[in-house]
């Protein structure tokens, strides 16, 4: 039995302590915001907190995250982030699938450096692939976050 | 061919919309199928139904995937109804024929129900109108239905919606002739920027896409398939895959028996009590396969049958003028080869699909482009009547094609009836990418013979691919019209000796849409070598591919005998190179062609191209580093798609559609070897990252009244050529096979 925090609450465990964090949260918890893309840490979709920073949780087995602070995107914010309203003011998403990777990641990203450049922005968000293909209105909603302007 | 019925009293709906609603419906009979269908039951393909409450309930019939048609084309009902969109709620349609066409593929939710919703909107307003005049017992005609109530103009007594729900549902539908539609400018949502309905839920994580769908008692699959194509399970153990805690059984999945279709692959499928245990246990398995009669495929061989073939005359499927003739008395002779590969979808929700098979019937949760198709290929599979199928459409994470062909949502029907529980069937990247529906490999010839000014008086073109129809037919070698009709037999340039053939060629891995189909490989052809033309004779490429598509006209393919399906009535969509010379002086003059000044190593590529009915013309600007890195600084893009709903979603579309081409034009490359694809997630299949990704990319709209067309596509075939290019104009080398990187630029 081990013990996770997830988004503030404390959650035991009983299964194999090797399994993802992702298909922990997704299939035992029950928090679907974080999505399967890839299982080998290349897409960015699975993008959790963990101690505020970016983790992919389709690589990270569930042992590993025993006391530490796991925030998904369920537990990011109580009212909206300043980047779901960014990403709803330029309408940003397109299918969607990844735009929880895409915040998840920004949100971290926004925590290292407020002011971000394009530069910072390619930097941090390359691991989270769109297929759809939002790179320009990510970035956009990411440099308008910064500016809190939403 | 469109009816509109009242369908207030049919007791389904009145449980789905509430006692008293008003329920209008419609439905597209096709005209081909007018006289079988004229004596079927009348059952609506497009629902608004208005709650007592005032709630006006749209049903979304077209699948979501990411191109805004679930927001889009109820908004076009919601619009010409005067519905406040605040009040809407949309209800995602099932599988169901009584709607007419859900394969939400080929660009068309739009083209195809704008009218439709239109219809819908105009006879519900109206019939609210005459609902609200019976009431004040004064002429209809003072009654005017203005967001979401309907206002007597002298009185201005009002009364809303849902008050007059009951009573319009009483009315007769009114004659179509009697239909009164607003005008462009009284559009209250139609041209406006609106946010997509689900973005709060896709921000917040809180949609419910194919992966997130869960069902009580629900078991967890993963498949292993057979490595090739036609491959059959000979013998397995699975003593240590069940040793896997949470693993509960293993099941094998019969092959198909040719041609595939949409019936699944087989293979041995393993129940866990979660996605993961499932996964690992198929680690486990122990698998001897027959691999079957494609075992002997390598892509890089067949390379060189599709291009030897290419050199070879092929089946004449368009033909002007004497080509022969006029290649003898050409002063000059330009020959090119081109090659695309095989692509992958790479969608980024793997698929994944829900199945409940209890008392005969199946219900499905999948994320499908086309549920009718999932309700057909499900009751084929498990020998059930189609009509027992209900299928549940989900947010897609993507589809791009994939998602249209439900071999996944048959896997778990198969599973579920004979497990007797809900079955939740996960395809791994691995999975997605090993077997896929690939985007056809391509080998293309052309041959031009130029004047001395080095106009073309001659022109052959030949197209080699493995059909589609190979998906549904055994032994097709051939192309079909709908494929060759993809930018090959409707090359709109004015050639006076112009012909076009098709190869032969066999299919040897699943072939099947991917985002604007057979136009990547014929755009791709086409457009660079109109630029190898206007380089060769020392021409402006955008001045020269004026000249090429020649004066405004209509194009005449009836009259040249050319098998031309052209995804609509060529009457109501005819190939007007006026519309094409249009986004070209556009987009000319929007990305400051020839008057741009660009740093040392930039350069700006054009192509143009006439796909899904709507006309593109793309100016991409490269930039190549001294060691031959490649970047995008800037797309332009000028559309013509005829009217549009959603500037915003246009645009979004075409933005996307700069990162799709570019991914595929870079990097996108699927190979096999001995029948197995050597590619397995995105280490070795990449697709375009932000940092790689055009920097940014301007949308330019003809503001245009002519029938919509598609928008989800047709961004995608000019672009591998502008940058194609652009890339000669900086470097000096002609890219003809893709992936560019492949190849060294420097």
């Amino acid at each position: 039995m081990i013990t996770l925090k997830i988004n503030g609450a404390p959650r035991q465990f009983d299964g194999d302590p090797d399994m993802p964090l992702l298909w922990y949260l997704r299939d035992v918890a029950g928090l679907t915001g974080s999505k399967f893309g890839c299982g080998i840490g290349m897409c960015g979709a699975c993008t959790v907190h963990q101690d505020g920073i970016a983790i992919r949780s389709c690589v990270t087995p569930v042992r590993s995250a025993v006391g530490k602070e796991i925030t998904t995107i369920e537990g990011l914010s109580n009212s909206d982030h300043p980047l779901q309203k960014a990403w709803a003011a330029l309408n940003v998403p397109q299918c969607g699938y990844c735009q929880v990777g895409q915040i998840m990641q920004a949100a971290s990203l926004l925590k290292a450096k407020p002011k971000p450049t394009d530069k910072d922005i390619d930097d941090g968000m390359a691991g989270n692939i769109c297929r759809c293909g939002t790179y320009q209105r990510i970035r956009a909603a990411i440099h308008l976050a910064a500016k809190e302007k939403v | 061919m469109i009816m509109i019925d009242n369908s207030s009293r049919r007791s389904f709906l009145r449980q789905a919309f509430g006692a008293g609603a008003l329920v209008l419906g419609a439905r597209i009979l096709p005209t081909r199928a007018l006289a079988a269908l004229e004596t079927a039951a009348f059952a609506p393909n497009v629902f608004v139904g208005i709650k007592s409450d005032g709630t006006v309930l749209i049903v979304a019939h077209r699948s979501e995937m990411g191109t805004s048609s679930r927001t889009m084309v109820p908004l076009i009902l919601a619009d010409e109804m005067e519905a406040d969109w605040k009040r809407v709620k949309i209800e995602q349609a099932i599988g169901d024929e009584k709607y007419g066409d859900q394969n939400t593929d080929g660009s068309h939710s739009v083209r195809s129900f704008f009218g439709v919703m239109q219809e819908c909107g105009a006879s519900a307003r109206t019939m609210l109108e005459q609902a609200a005049a019976s009431q004040w017992k004064v002429p209809a005609s003072e009654c005017k239905a203005t967001l979401h109530q309907v206002v007597h103009t002298p009185s201005s007594k009002k009364l809303g919606y849902g008050e007059l729900a009951s009573a319009a549902a009483k009315l007769p539908v009114p004659d179509k002739s009697k239909l009164v539609f607003k005008k462009k400018s009284e559009y209250r949502y139609i041209g406006k920027d609106l946010p997509i309905y689900d973005l709060s839920d896709i921000t917040h994580g809180k949609a419910v896409f194919g992966m997130d769908a869960k069902v009580d008692g629900m078991v967890y699959a993963s498949i292993e398939h057979p490595p090739v194509l036609g491959g059959k399970v000979m013998s397995f153990d699975d003593k240590e895959a069940l040793q896997v805690a949470g693993v509960s059984r293993t099941v094998e999945i019969p092959a198909f028996k040719p041609p595939h279709g949409f019936q699944p692959l087989g293979g041995v499928a393993v129940i866990a009590d979660n996605t993961w245990a499932a996964f690992q246990g198929r680690k486990k398995l122990k698998i001897t396969w027959d691999p079957g009669p494609n075992a002997s495929y390598t892509s890089s061989e067949y390379k060189k049958e599709l291009q030897a073939t290419a050199r070879k005359p092929g089946k004449v499927v368009r033909n002007v003028g004497d080509v022969d003739k006029a290649f003898d008395g050409a002063a000059k002779i330009l020959e090119a080869d081109y090659y695309v590969p095989h692509l992958a979808h790479a969608a980024m929700e793997p698929l994944v699909a829900v199945a409940d098979f209890r008392n005969g019937k199946c219900t499905i949760w999948a994320p499908t482009q086309n549920p009718q198709a999932v309700q057909d290929t499900v009751a084929a599979a498990i020998g059930i009547d189609k009509k027992n199928v209900i299928c549940n459409v989900t947010l897609l994470g993507g589809g791009f094609g994939r998602k249209s062909k439900p071999d996944y949502c048959a896997e778990a029907a198969l599973l579920s009836k004979q497990l007797g529980k809900p079955v939740k069937v996960v395809w791994t990247r691995e999975d997605d990418i090993h077997f896929d529906y690939y985007h056809s490999v391509a080998a293309l010839y052309m041959k031009a013979g130029v004047d001395q000014k080095g106009k073309p008086v001659a022109w052959l073109q030949r197209s080699v691919f493995p059909s589609i129809n190979s998906t549904f037919a055994p032994d097709v070698k051939s192309g079909s019209a709908g494929e060759l009709g993809m930018g090959f037999t409707d090359t709109p340039y004015d050639l006076p000796n112009h012909r076009a053939e098709n190869g032969e060629a066999v299919n040897h891995v699943r072939i099947g849409w991917l985002r604007s189909v057979a136009n990547i490989y014929h755009a791709f052809a086409v457009c660079s070598f109109a630029d190898e033309l206007a380089n060769a004779a020392g021409r402006d490429s955008k001045d020269y591919l004026l000249e090429l598509i020649g004066p405004p006209r209509l194009v005449d393919l009836k009259a040249q005998d050319v098998d031309y399906p052209n995804m609509g009535p060529i009457e109501q969509y005819p190939v007007d190179t006026a519309r094409l010379r249009k986004v070209v002086e556009l987009v000319a003059e929007k990305s400051g062609w020839g008057k741009r000044k660009l740093p040392k190593g930039h350069a700006l590529g054009i192509a143009a191209h006439r796909s899904f009915l709507s006309y593109i013309a793309t100016v991409v600007e490269v930039a190549v580093s001294p060691d031959g890195k490649i970047s995008i600084p800037r797309v332009d893009t000028a559309v013509d798609a005829g009217m549009i709903v959603s500037p915003d979603r246009v645009r979004s579309q075409f933005e996307g559609a700069a990162v799709f081409g570019a991914s595929l034009a870079l990097m996108g490359e699927i190979t096999a070897t001995n029948g197995k694809i050597d590619q397995s997630n995105f280490n070795n299949y990449p697709v375009l990252r932000m940092n790689e990704a055009p920097l940014e990319t301007h949308v330019y709209i003809v503001e245009s009244d002519a029938p919509p067309a598609g928008v989800g596509e047709p961004g995608v075939p000019p672009f591998a050529p502008a940058l194609c290019n652009a890339i000669f104009k900086v470097t000096g080398k002609r890219i003809r096979e893709l992936p560019i990187g492949r190849q060294k630029l420097v």
